[in-house]
């Protein structure tokens, strides 16, 4: 009996002379995902994982998932659709990762969906528009702010349409992300009787756009709606500066992605007057939530460092989203069950630095969050100002609206 | 993905096609197409040289361009220099670098025999993957652009607009091309370099050295990068990976232009940039980029040697 209690005791103090250093015992939890670190995307993937590195130092500070600590497993994919297939079967197979977040944007993410859906794995989504539509995973959940399909669009249709616009030009990169958003702009134009006017997707590595530019002015839309990606979108924005879009336009802009980016608003400056872009996030008084501030306090002494935006509002807090969920989702389930999370996750709504999220059945935002922006007073090389509000005025959605549309576009220019 | 056909739309389009083929219209893409053409010559030229003469594969050409590019960006930045400006401060540094360049890949590769040719392309490969790498890392992977004065206006011509910046490269490529072709003609070294390119057993035995003479037109090559590469983002923003969408390009017009013909580069720009121009303005802008390759068969079947190449 004695010997038994000293046993029991000895173990009981080996146990408790364990269980401080548990943490450092367990093996940690490990999230692998693979990010656009070179190429046309490491612009945006690299702000986007220093989010989510942010979100991890946080979590392990407070001591981990679970007890356990939180570790990244991440590989450079190079914004190439070709290389995350590899990557991710990988992390999978050879990694043996316990979570999987997607990498940023459409592109790279849309061929791994297949392979997640038949090992029946969780995905956390990372910006990508619509790749889970036709696949129908029912464990994929993306950050973006984009909620049902034609919403995008829809948000800046409605914005165009107040102003009194009827024709509509429909410019797009001819790629994944940019043809899925003017097919829905495009249907949502007939839908509504609005005649399209030009309809042309350009080719990546397109150089100079005063020949796009000009063939759409011959049209004289009122609207013109262009989905373009980070290389083009400068161009074509210098082009319009200089080639003129015709007076008749209303509206410029909608989906054009590198206007969200710290380095490109520079760059362009006063050329950005006038368009109305959409967004994520903006330093407007009705973006901050719980942890807002000290995130983006955070993020910009890192981000110095990191030699990525030191804006970061796009994709930076998205990131951090994106580990607030799992994080959230863990805690609540009490373990790795990808199902049970996935579970949690569909069911629940839950609180980020980006406000409020909760999912609809295909793992997209039930209500949009995506902003439309009018850019107003900028002015050349500043990065400074657009930590102002009042640089970027909301228009949509009108929960969050900060001023009203300037139209016609080269009115809102000057 | 796969293409859907504009359900609805290709009737309308066609139509507009019809509409849209109005004079102004057409006038307008070739001037723009013009002006596109020399920057693309602008670009080309060094390639020219050392593809066209010195039978070097040099895929790591447009790098070496963005590169310049960056220097470019870097003095504009750093010190307010004029792009242009800064491009012929970088000339020298970039001959230099051209003569290392050259004699990195003779002794590494072209010395070694016969299949020198695809192991070079490899060696280039690898030599255009480290600069990229070395950009980024040094600045980032963000898009670069610069400022002048001449950035971002444009000069009314009654209807038409012509942006300042393609002037620019109008004029620097014309005037590149010009000093290209009186050195290779006029002077001591060029006409040693053309000599070298036709013949370069026939040099050995005149007593000179060949190899010198294509490390020197290697570093010439290089040179005139230097503004080149500020054309490049006098033109539009650069980013690290932008050399892969110039190798087709630059390669395409010189194997057009005819091996090694330094104004038959920019000419064959020039009617590749007019081309490019009206299929964008008029026929939509998705078969822009298959224009320049279809056009290069075709030169390429009626005559091998290209447009205004005379070696067989």
């Amino acid at each position: 009996m004695k010997r038994r209690t000293l046993l029991g005791g000895t173990i009981a103090a080996a146990l408790l002379g364990l269980s401080p250093g548990a943490d450092a015992q367990q093996p940690p939890i490990r999230i692998g995902m693979s990010m656009p670190l070179t190429g046309g995307l490491a612009g945006g993937g690299k702000a986007s994982l220093l989010g989510i590195e942010i979100w991890r130092d946080n979590v392990n500070a407070k001591g981990g998932l679970l007890g356990r600590k939180v570790e990244l497993v991440v590989y450079d994919d190079k914004s190439s659709a070709s290389e995350t297939p590899a990557i991710y079967s990988k992390l999978i197979d050879i990694d043996k990762v316990d979570l999987l977040f997607a990498p940023y944007a459409t592109v790279p993410t849309a061929p791994i969906m297949p392979m997640v859906k038949q090992r029946g794995l969780l995905l956390i989504g990372n910006f990508s528009f619509q790749v889970n539509s036709k696949v129908g995973h029912d464990m994929w959940f993306n950050n973006a702010p984009w909620g049902p399909a034609d919403s995008w669009a829809a948000s800046f249709l409605d914005i165009a349409q107040k102003a009194g616009g009827k024709s509509i030009a429909l410019l797009a990169a001819d790629q994944e992300f940019a043809q899925n958003l003017a097919k829905t702009a495009r249907e949502l134009a007939t839908k509504r009787n609005m005649p399209i006017v030009f309809d042309q997707a350009y080719p990546p590595n397109t150089v100079e756009f005063s020949s796009i530019v000009r063939a759409i002015k011959a049209t004289k839309p009122d609207i013109v709606y262009v989905a373009s990606y980070p290389p083009d979108s400068a161009g074509i924005l210098r082009a319009v500066n200089e080639i003129g879009i015709g007076d008749s336009v209303k509206v410029f802009g909608g989906g054009m992605v590198g206007l969200q980016f710290g380095a490109v608003m520079e760059n362009l400056g006063s050329l950005l007057n006038g368009v109305v872009n959409y967004n994520s996030w903006l330093p407007e008084k009705s973006m901050y939530f719980d942890g807002t501030k000290e995130f983006f306090e955070t993020y910009a002494k890192r981000a110095v460092e990191a030699k990525v935006d030191p804006l970061g509002y796009y994709l930076a807090p998205f990131g951090y989203a994106s580990g607030q969920l799992v994080e959230q989702a863990v805690n609540a389930v009490g373990s790795l069950d990808q199902k049970a999370i996935a579970k949690y996750l569909r069911e629940n709504t839950h609180k980020t630095i980006v406000g409020p999220i909760a999912f609809s059945a295909d793992g997209e935002r039930k209500e949009t969050a995506v902003l439309q922006a009018q850019f107003r007073g900028v002015v050349d090389k500043n990065m400074e100002q657009f930590r102002n509000a009042g640089k970027q005025v909301i228009l949509f959605p009108e929960n969050l609206r900060s001023g009203e549309l300037i139209a016609p576009f080269e009115a809102a220019r000057k | 993905m796969t293409r859907w056909g504009w359900p609805g739309t290709q009737a309308s389009r066609r139509s507009r096609g019809l509409q849209l083929f109005s004079m102004d219209l057409l006038l307008d893409a070739i001037v723009i197409g013009v002006l596109l053409g020399c920057f693309y010559g602008a670009v080309s030229l060094g390639l020219s040289v050392s593809f066209g003469l010195l039978d070097v594969p040099h895929v790591a050409h447009p790098a070496f361009l963005v590169m310049a590019s960056y220097a470019v960006f870097f003095l504009n930045e750093q010190y307010g220099v004029d792009p242009l400006v800064a491009g012929v401060l970088i000339t020298p540094i970039l001959f230099v670098f051209g003569l290392a360049a050259y004699r990195l890949y003779y002794e590494t590769f072209e010395k070694r025999g016969s299949d020198a040719g695809v192991r070079g392309i490899a060696f280039f490969f690898g030599v255009a993957f480290i600069i990229e790498v070395l950009i980024i890392l040094q600045f980032g992977v963000d898009q670069r652009s610069v400022t002048a004065a001449y950035i971002g206006k444009a000069w009314r011509l009654g209807d038409i607009r012509i942006p300042f910046r393609l002037l620019v490269a109008f004029v620097v490529a014309g005037a590149l091309t010009i000093l290209l072709t009186l050195y290779l003609s006029r002077t001591f070294m060029g006409r040693a370099i053309r000599a070298v390119a036709q013949d370069q057993e026939a040099l050995r035995l005149m007593g000179a050295n060949p190899i010198r003479v294509k490390q020197w037109a290697f570093g010439i090559a290089t040179a005139v990068l230097g503004v080149s590469g500020a054309l490049l983002i006098i033109v539009a923003p650069v980013d690290p990976t932008l050399d892969r969408a110039y190798i087709g390009r630059t390669f395409c017009v010189v194997v057009m232009a005819g091996l090694g013909s330094i104004s038959g580069t920019l000419v064959a720009a020039i009617i590749l940039g007019v081309a490019e121009s009206i299929v964008l303005t008029m026929f939509g802008a998705s078969w822009a980029p298959a224009i320049s390759f279809a056009m290069l068969l075709g030169v390429l079947a009626v005559r091998p040697q290209g447009l205004f190449g005379r070696r067989s």
